[in-house]
């Protein structure tokens, strides 16, 4: 907990200084008869960012707060293997919709977690994994109008369109 | 839930029409999937408005197979619908609903690499007017008591509302600075009906709103026009002089136009170019033409691209 | 009293058979869209209004009046079951709907959401059609500066928001209102904050996103870390004596209810604030209100009837402008403003002049839309609760579906989803060295139009400052505001100083 504490306010530090030079490619000061510059408010405002970012850095040296104390760890074994493989999931899942689509890359995580996190049987897995992508596509493509991504498997729409639309 | 079953029943029954009356021999290209209509502003603004009733129109007369799926994409006053459409290059389903921006974004962002030249010309389907604003009860009644207003105040202290900056109301006040000696402020809003809210409370001194932003405070009687940036005066605002009549040649108009991706093919370009003269030749968009004063007569094609051309040309004039 | 009569008018309207089959079927579909993470009443708004062209105008308000409402009722739903505000106007109905859920109330915090927003609805058209245009005036009275006094306002009522740790609370504010300025520099025209040049930031980052990202996501990531990847959310029983239970015992919170609706009302009738600020000034000010306010934020049900209460009220009050000046207070109102073009209405001074029976129609619908909705929700409440009964290793995966197309709906960009899993993650990670997240949420939504009217007001005064406090209604709120803001500041300073006393005696 104690070093997790330090590594994140040194990395929202350096976040805050990439904000500021980030900010700076507008004024950032005040304009005479204007007011301040386009840049001025996030320019300043990641300014207190970093001050706040120093304080806990210097909170944490006199260990003055909770984490900085704590000597458990910040994540243990288990909890780090469930995030990794949620977090991992998520983001395979997301990466598959670009390419893909949602109509292949959401019934393909349904039934991964359901499986290896639920262990759930293969016919409520299936079911769920079959009956979403449906209702969605009802939901959102038909009765919303909202087209969701499809990627490569487009053209396998079309017909569905020309049915319902 | 309900709209589903309507609409399925509706598209059977288009469907089994459709299946009795041959097609007319132009329409071989229709769209496969609903139609990407970008519009290059946000949500409840002036194209947004024009864009939805043009979808509306589309939809009341079951003009095309498949439904326009409008998508503001506003950010970066229009860039980030340039550049998308951009990267569409190609692409038949995409098309966008478009304004000024379309000229001076890529002007005044020479990084974004757009060359809107490349678009697919699809259709002017008006032409905004703009006009000068004051409040009923300033007590200026013409262009020269205008002037004279202005200069008796301190410098700065003049303020001049408008929908975003570098914008179409921004031009046109740099051209009032420019052409009359001003020294007028100018105020970006996030929108038209803003501005026209600060002038009737007294909050700003002037716009140069369009009649469709500021034509209900007009007939309250809290504002009014006091000359127009047209070639011939408004049917709507017969009192107001133009430009061109008080001696300075300028007019000044907003396009409101519908293009497609570049490198659309051919076919679809066709397709979309007569839908949407079609939807300009429905009462619908007369009478909303009519009543917001819009003018300009619908262009597509080439005589869409000089058009393009030519404003492109008067807008690196106005904007150095 | 011909008022009344155009509103009587506009009820006999409503209770037809075509506009009755209408109401129930907006309401049904309003509280689907509201209660999908990332849809709220302006999309459903947005997205079926060329729908209303099929019907005569008077029904299409109708319908559309009855999915705003629908929506609004749905948006509570995500808040307090899934812990997902589905719009800006649901934050702060989650810092209490939500630790109520996990306690196992979710059916008390649900039938308090939706009496509240019905109360709050009732109280506001009663205003409405008292002082309508008496206060189309102080609507006109409003510029930038009172936008900004008010928005310091909203960010006073909400200082002790955040956790006892101020260098940490403070962190989440501002890079809450630093993501605030992605996108355009609105006073200069220039974009601002692209990083990577990555187009997507074009449109700024989205409140949704944050909001997905860190309530949806984030949190989903903490409760497997807490449950070890497997619970019950909510062990409700669902009978209707503990609806009935819950529906009497809200008698208590009649006095929030009400505060929040006046409150709520007011602060909609200002262009440009809508319901998120009234939402989240009524909370605040039902925490100062209370005896007990330490137990806000743990599952007090005035924190959900305040919020619910205001937001309603306020959906009603963001109307007013709208009618009367053509100008939207709210999202929602701005694309109703545009279907009133469609169909041919002028919104502006001369509507309720031109157009009163179209003006008192609506507004009676709206009441009538609320009635059902209220009605709706409450049969509907089972239905919701048999959902979270569900084993959570079926739910979480289906929540993190939602979360991703709630993500990518509003605009339609897997940017925005990338964005989103980033905020997730990186929310989760702080989460747990204790960096409050609410602040940030908050921050995103006030910010762009605390900046933006700070900008406009310092422009139109030649940066002078005075410009706040010299003028009446700005100057009031402004004094207000800084008081607010200094008291709890000036408390907890006075409780570190003291505690640090404690620790390191000199």
């Amino acid at each position: 907990m104690r070093r997790a504490e330090l590594i994140m306010a040194a990395v929202m530090a350096a976040f805050s200084l990439y904000l500021m030079w980030k900010s700076a490619e507008l004024p950032i000061g005040w304009i005479p008869g204007e007011g301040p510059g386009g840049g001025a408010f996030p320019f300043w405002l990641a300014v207190g960012m970093l001050v706040c970012c120093v304080l806990i850095i210097v909170r944490w040296f006199r260990r003055a707060d909770e984490p900085a104390r704590s000597e458990d760890p910040y994540m243990d074994r288990h909890t780090m293997v469930l995030f990794a493989i949620v977090a991992g999931s998520l983001t395979v899942t997301i990466g598959l919709i670009e390419v893909v689509g949602v109509y292949i890359a959401i019934p393909l995580f349904l039934a991964f977690y359901m499986r290896v996190m639920g262990r759930h049987r293969w016919i409520i897995t299936g079911s769920i994994a079959a009956f979403t992508p449906v209702t969605l596509f009802f939901f959102f493509e038909i009765a919303l109008k909202i087209t969701l991504p499809k990627g490569v498997t487009e053209p396998l729409f079309y017909p569905l369109y020309s049915m319902f639309l | 839930m309900l709209s589903i079953f309507t609409k399925f029943a509706k598209g059977l029954a288009v469907a089994s029409v459709a299946a009795m009356v041959p097609f007319a021999a132009s329409a071989e290209w229709t769209p496969k999937k609903p139609i990407d209509f970008i519009i290059m502003a946000g949500k409840g603004g002036g194209a947004d408005k024009m864009a939805r009733l043009m979808q509306s129109v589309i939809q009341k007369n079951n003009m095309s197979p498949m439904p326009l799926t409008p998508i503001n994409k506003s950010g970066g006053t229009g860039a980030e619908a340039l550049i998308h459409l951009k990267q569409k290059t190609g692409d038949d389903h995409t098309i966008m609903v478009t304004l000024n921006s379309f000229y001076t974004t890529p002007m005044r962002q020479s990084g974004l690499g757009v060359d809107v030249m490349t678009f697919t010309p699809i259709g002017r389907m008006a032409e905004d007017t703009f006009l000068l604003w004051v409040k009923s009860d300033s007590g200026i009644n013409n262009v020269d008591e205008f002037v004279a207003a202005v200069k008796a105040k301190k410098d700065g202290e003049w303020l001049m509302g408008g929908t975003g900056s570098g914008s179409e109301d921004n031009i046109l006040t740099d051209y009032l600075n420019a052409t009359y000696g001003l020294k007028i402020k100018y105020i970006p809003y996030k929108g038209g009906g803003d501005v026209a809210k600060a002038l009737a409370g007294g909050h700003i001194q002037s716009t140069v709103n369009n009649p469709s932003e500021q034509d209900g405070f007009f007939k309250a009687g809290t504002t009014k026009p006091l000359a127009a940036f047209t070639d011939e005066r408004l049917a709507m605002y017969p009192d107001a002089p133009t430009f061109k009549e008080l001696g300075k040649d300028f007019s000044y108009f907003m396009q409101r136009s519908v293009v497609g991706a570049p490198g659309m093919s051919a076919e679809a370009a066709a397709y979309y170019q007569k839908l949407f003269a079609d939807v300009y030749k429905t009462t619908e968009w007369q009478e909303y033409k009519a009543k917001k004063s819009l003018q300009g007569e619908f262009l597509t094609g080439d005589g869409l691209k000089s058009y393009w051309a030519k404003a492109i040309k008067t807008h690196e004039g106005l904007l150095k | 009293m011909e008022i009344f009569a155009h509103l009587m008018d506009g009820f006999l309207l409503a209770f037809e058979p075509l506009n009755l089959g209408l109401v129930i079927a907006g309401v049904i579909l309003g509280m689907f869209i509201g209660a999908m993470p990332g849809l709220g009443s302006v999309n459903g708004v947005a997205i079926l209004l060329p729908m209303t062209y099929l019907v005569p105008p008077t029904s299409a308000v109708i319908f559309l009046g009855a999915i705003y409402y629908g929506a609004m009722y749905g948006g509570a739903i995500s808040s307090i079951m899934l812990g997902i505000p589905g719009a800006s106007t649901a934050v702060a109905t989650t810092f209490d709907g939500r630790p109520m859920a996990l306690k196992g109330e979710a059916d008390r915090a649900l039938v308090a959401a939706a009496t509240a927003s019905f109360v709050g609805g009732s109280i506001s058209v009663v205003l409405f059609t008292l002082f309508a245009p008496p206060l189309a005036h102080v609507a006109l009275a409003f510029s930038a500066p009172e936008e900004f006094a008010l928005m310091l306002l909203a960010f006073a009522t909400f200082v002790g928001l955040g956790g006892d740790d101020i260098p940490k609370t403070f962190f989440s504010i501002f890079i809450g209102l630093v993501f605030s300025a992605v996108g355009l520099d609105i006073i200069s025209g220039e974009p601002r904050l692209i990083f990577m040049d990555l187009p997507g930031f074009f449109h700024g980052i989205n409140f949704l996103v944050l909001a997905i990202g860190i309530y949806g996501i984030g949190e989903m990531l903490w409760t497997i870390e807490t449950t070890k990847g497997n619970m019950k959310i909510s062990q409700a029983n669902i009978t209707v004596r503990r609806i009935w239970e819950a529906l009497v015992s809200l008698k208590s919170g009649i006095k929030t209810m009400v505060m929040g609706s006046f409150l709520g009302y007011f602060v909609g009738i200002l262009p440009a604030a809508g319901a998120t600020p009234g939402a989240l000034m009524a909370y605040g000010v039902a925490k100062g209100m209370s005896k007990d306010p330490d137990s806000f934020g743990k599952g007090n049900v005035n924190g959900v009837l305040a919020p619910e209460s205001a937001n309603n009220a306020a959906s009603t009050g963001s109307m007013l402008p709208m009618l009367t000046l053509g100008i939207p207070g709210s999202p929602t109102t701005a694309i109703l403003l545009g279907g009133m073009v469609i169909w041919g209405l002028d919104p502006g001074p001369m509507l309720f002049v031109e157009h009163k029976e179209f003006v008192w129609g609506l507004i009676a619908s709206l009441y009538a839309a609320n009635f059902f909705a209220v009605l709706i929700n409450l049969a509907f409440i089972p239905a919701f609760l048999w959902v979270l009964r569900m084993p959570f290793t079926i739910l979480a995966p289906v929540i993190f579906v939602l979360c991703i197309i709630g993500g990518y709906a509003p605009t339609q960009d897997m940017h925005d989803v990338w964005l989103m899993l980033i905020f997730g993650i990186v929310g989760y990670l702080m989460r747990k060295l204790d960096y409050p997240m609410a602040p940030a949420v908050l921050a995103i939504v006030l910010g762009p139009l605390a900046e933006t009217s700070m900008r406009q007001s310092l422009l139109m005064s030649s940066g002078s400052f005075d410009i706040f406090f010299f003028r009446p209604i700005s100057g009031v709120i402004m004094v207000i505001a800084i008081i607010l803001l200094i008291l709890p500041m000036l408390h907890s300073f006075n409780r570190m100083m003291r505690h640090r006393a404690s620790r390191w005696p000199l």
